[in-house]
């Protein structure tokens, strides 16, 4: 069925484009898009007045937790959960059981996606052996099953050499290295940031410096070899200063920076909540700012989840005890419409770019722009509705969000992948 | 009167009056307990639980006896007997207490914030007894009660912590009970043991224990965890010793008859010399004593009486 999206304000940065106009739908393809279109006969016309209309949002950096943790979220909950949050694309993380390491494991995701996933699911391959950081993983393999990037995601790749092989080995498949930045020894068990709320709260602090050390040591190692460097959850003002002067110099490396990083502070873990013990953790209020001006000035690429289920059972527990990471999917464009975009820190196209034209680029996959003849992914958001976070209301299987009861706007409320409605207003259409 | 609060979590949540009050009604509980028969029948009927998931002598039978002198029933919980060892939740384990028709729980965990956690989840009220490196209240409020029953209060006097701060539930629940009955406070202990952005707590930190002894009314000397010394935050006991060893010398430095205190148990000749411990200045016995009252306070403020 042929579909009509009518009257939205069409924001699409990869083609410059920001104003009134229609988008025609045929099959799983755009065919048109032009001020004033006629619908043709039998088409479903969508009244996108008021509204954003955007390129297919994708979230490059998520935990579909299946295979091996389906009791925190499966692939048919998290893709749900994704196209709740107006995302019509993930990226995977490969810290799965097994661990994503071999061609085997990215063939089982896709598979599992294609049965039960509504949105696209792009596998990220693990860099090393079991995630063990001491021999890099089959890449060539991997590369071949499909996966988009190498990442030990969770862990840290504490050695050097191992860094600088991955760099130098997947450049040949012209894969991105996403680095996880932190220095274990340094974090040394520290549960959140180390500053005055830690002293306060008596749990120990991971320092600023555990990810910028390695921030540092992934620049040196990305312009030693010319690999693609992709620094995830970029969480400190000095990891910012480190990542512009070596962008100043060309050293090949994109970046991405969470809607937690970017908008909450360390003060919330106060309440000892578990859903705010986070990796990297919450940081203080100038960190924040630095990572909201780098991504305005386009330092940070991209806007990334790092969407972390947990069972209830595993967060229901003391802090120490509590696993790292929260939920991000159904709360990333509010949070980051509400608290960036509406305060005038950051303007609609660069947060749609941010999760559209570069994800899609670095990644290599296709979206992220809307296109005649292109991939019919789209998402609508509705700038002006308001509603309280509910996380027993989420499709994700993971209630792990310290936005709970918070007040939002901004709410995506339709979400198309491949000519197919999958979400409309907050709901899943099953097929 | 009681307090008008459920739980004591911390002294950073205190008021100075509510601070004055506790210290107050601990007064009387102490005349108690120079009497010859110790047990009045105050909170008779009522149950208080003491639920240790941290090894712990005096803060554990300090609170029951503190509840059994004030007529309670206690029942101690331990955490190599119970179904902790087999895996139970602490929510879970509270739930469990509180149908048991619990009305007060004193919680020791290793974990900081398991108190927020335990009062979030049952309507009786917790008592903090000290939570990983967080607060230690009943602690902080039996150093107050010597001090001011010794020295008579806290307005500009000046006391110094001195050890591992870092590492001390006790420092930080000094450190907020003091400022706000108007203290100045000091704490000094090497970099590694000095916590970060401390001194926006309203304290002077000092790494020359001389210097920082220089005149101060009062000495809380901090016990040193030999563990740390493994996890390289300082050199070896014998430096710690040498830097930071509360001397007859160093003591000397301090105001004539300044107090000294020891939350125990001691190491003598590492954190303290044995001539301080057992000196005339030293009040670490009768910190036991008065730790014995102004938990019988607590307990009268919070679940004295009828609701």
């Amino acid at each position: 069925m042929a579909i009509l999206i009518k009257g939205g304000r069409v924001i699409d940065p990869a083609r410059n484009l920001d104003g009134r106009q229609d988008i025609l739908i045929e099959g799983e393809k755009i065919t048109t898009l032009a001020a004033n279109l006629e619908a043709p006969a039998g088409a479903r016309v969508i009244d996108a007045g008021g509204m954003i209309v955007t390129p297919g949002l994708i979230d490059m950096h998520v935990h579909l937790r299946e295979p091996g943790y389906e009791q925190k979220e499966t692939i048919a909950s998290g893709t749900r959960a994704a196209a709740a949050g107006g995302f019509t694309a993930v990226a995977c993380m490969a810290n799965t059981k097994p661990v994503a390491d071999s061609a085997s494991v990215i063939y089982f995701i896709k598979e599992k996606a294609r049965q039960e996933g509504v949105v696209r699911v792009y596998p990220v391959g693990a860099l090393s052996k079991g995630l063990e950081g001491k021999e890099i993983a089959e890449i060539g393999d991997l590369a071949a099953a499909g996966a988009v990037a190498i990442s030990d995601d969770g862990r840290p790749v504490m050695n050097a050499l191992v860094m600088r092989h991955a760099l130098e080995y997947a450049k040949m498949f012209n894969l991105p290295v996403i680095s996880h930045c932190e220095d274990e020894a340094l974090a040394n068990d520290g549960l959140m940031h180390e500053g005055l709320v830690a002293t306060i709260l008596g749990l120990r602090g991971i320092p600023a410096a555990a990810e910028e050390v390695m921030v540092a040591r992934d620049l040196i190692l990305a312009e030693l070899t010319g690999g693609r460097l992709h620094l995830a959850h970029v969480s400190t003002a000095g990891s910012v200063r480190l990542l512009k002067e070596a962008r100043a110099r060309g050293v090949r490396v994109t970046a991405e920076a969470t809607p937690h990083h970017l908008c909450l502070t360390d003060m919330l873990v106060q309440s000892y909540d578990t859903s705010t013990k986070v990796n990297p953790p919450l940081r203080p209020a100038g960190d924040v700012a630095a990572v909201v001006a780098a991504l305005a000035a386009g330092d940070i690429d991209v806007i990334a989840s790092d969407h972390a289920p947990h069972a209830d059972e595993d967060k229901d527990v003391e802090y120490d005890y509590a696993p790292f990471g929260m939920v991000g999917l159904e709360t990333a464009v509010p949070l980051v419409v509400t608290e960036l975009i509406l305060p005038g820190k950051l303007t609609w196209q660069q947060a749609i770019k941010s999760w559209t034209a570069n994800p899609a680029r670095i990644l290599n996959i296709p979206g992220g722009s809307l296109v005649p003849g292109g991939v019919a992914d789209v998402t609508i958001i509705d700038p002006d509705m308001e509603k309280e976070v509910d996380v027993n209301e989420f499709y994700s299987r993971g209630h792990n969000s310290p936005l709970q009861g918070r007040k939002l706007k901004g709410w995506p409320v339709l979400t198309i992948v491949g000519g197919r409605v999958v979400m409309e207003n907050g709901k899943i259409i099953e097929e | 009167m009681r307090l008008q609060r459920k739980d004591l979590l911390g002294l950073k949540d205190l008021s100075a009056e509510e601070i004055e009050l506790i210290l107050e009604t601990a007064a009387p509980m102490k005349e108690i307990l120079g009497r010859d028969i110790k047990k009045v029948p105050t909170l008779r009927g009522k149950l208080v639980v003491t639920m240790f998931y941290e090894p712990s002598t005096r803060t554990r039978t300090s609170f029951e006896l503190a509840a059994k002198y004030m007529g309670a029933d206690t029942m101690s919980i331990a955490t190599a007997t119970s179904s902790v060892q087999k895996g139970e939740s602490l929510r879970d384990t509270a739930r469990t207490l509180a149908a048991m028709g619990t009305d007060a729980v004193i919680i020791r965990h290793s974990a900081a914030g398991s108190p927020a956690l335990l009062a979030r989840t049952i309507e009786a009220s917790v008592l903090n007894g000290g939570d990983g490196m967080h607060e230690h209240p009943t602690q902080a409020l039996l150093d107050m009660f010597t001090i001011k029953e010794k020295l008579g209060g806290f307005k500009g006097l000046k006391v110094a912590i001195l050890g591992d701060i870092l590492h001390s539930r006790v420092a930080r629940s000094n450190i907020w009970g003091l400022t706000k009955m108007g203290a100045e406070v000091r704490v000094v202990g090497p970099a590694t043991l000095i916590p970060p952005e401390i001194e926006n707590l309203g304290v002077k930190v000092y790494y020359n224990a001389e210097e920082a002894l220089k005149g101060v009314d009062v000495i809380n000397v901090l016990r040193i965890q030999r563990e740390r010394q493994k996890k390289g935050l300082f050199p070896s006991l014998r430096e710690y010793a040498r830097l930071y060893e509360l001397t007859p010398e160093r003591l000397k430095l301090a105001r004539p008859g300044a107090l000294v205190l020891h939350p125990g148990p001691m190491n003598r000749g590492i954190e303290i010399a044995p001539a301080v411990a057992d000196g005339l200045q030293a009040a670490i016995t009768e910190q036991v004593t008065n730790g014995v009252a102004v938990r019988m306070a607590l307990l009268y403020l919070l679940i004295g009486g009828a609701n």
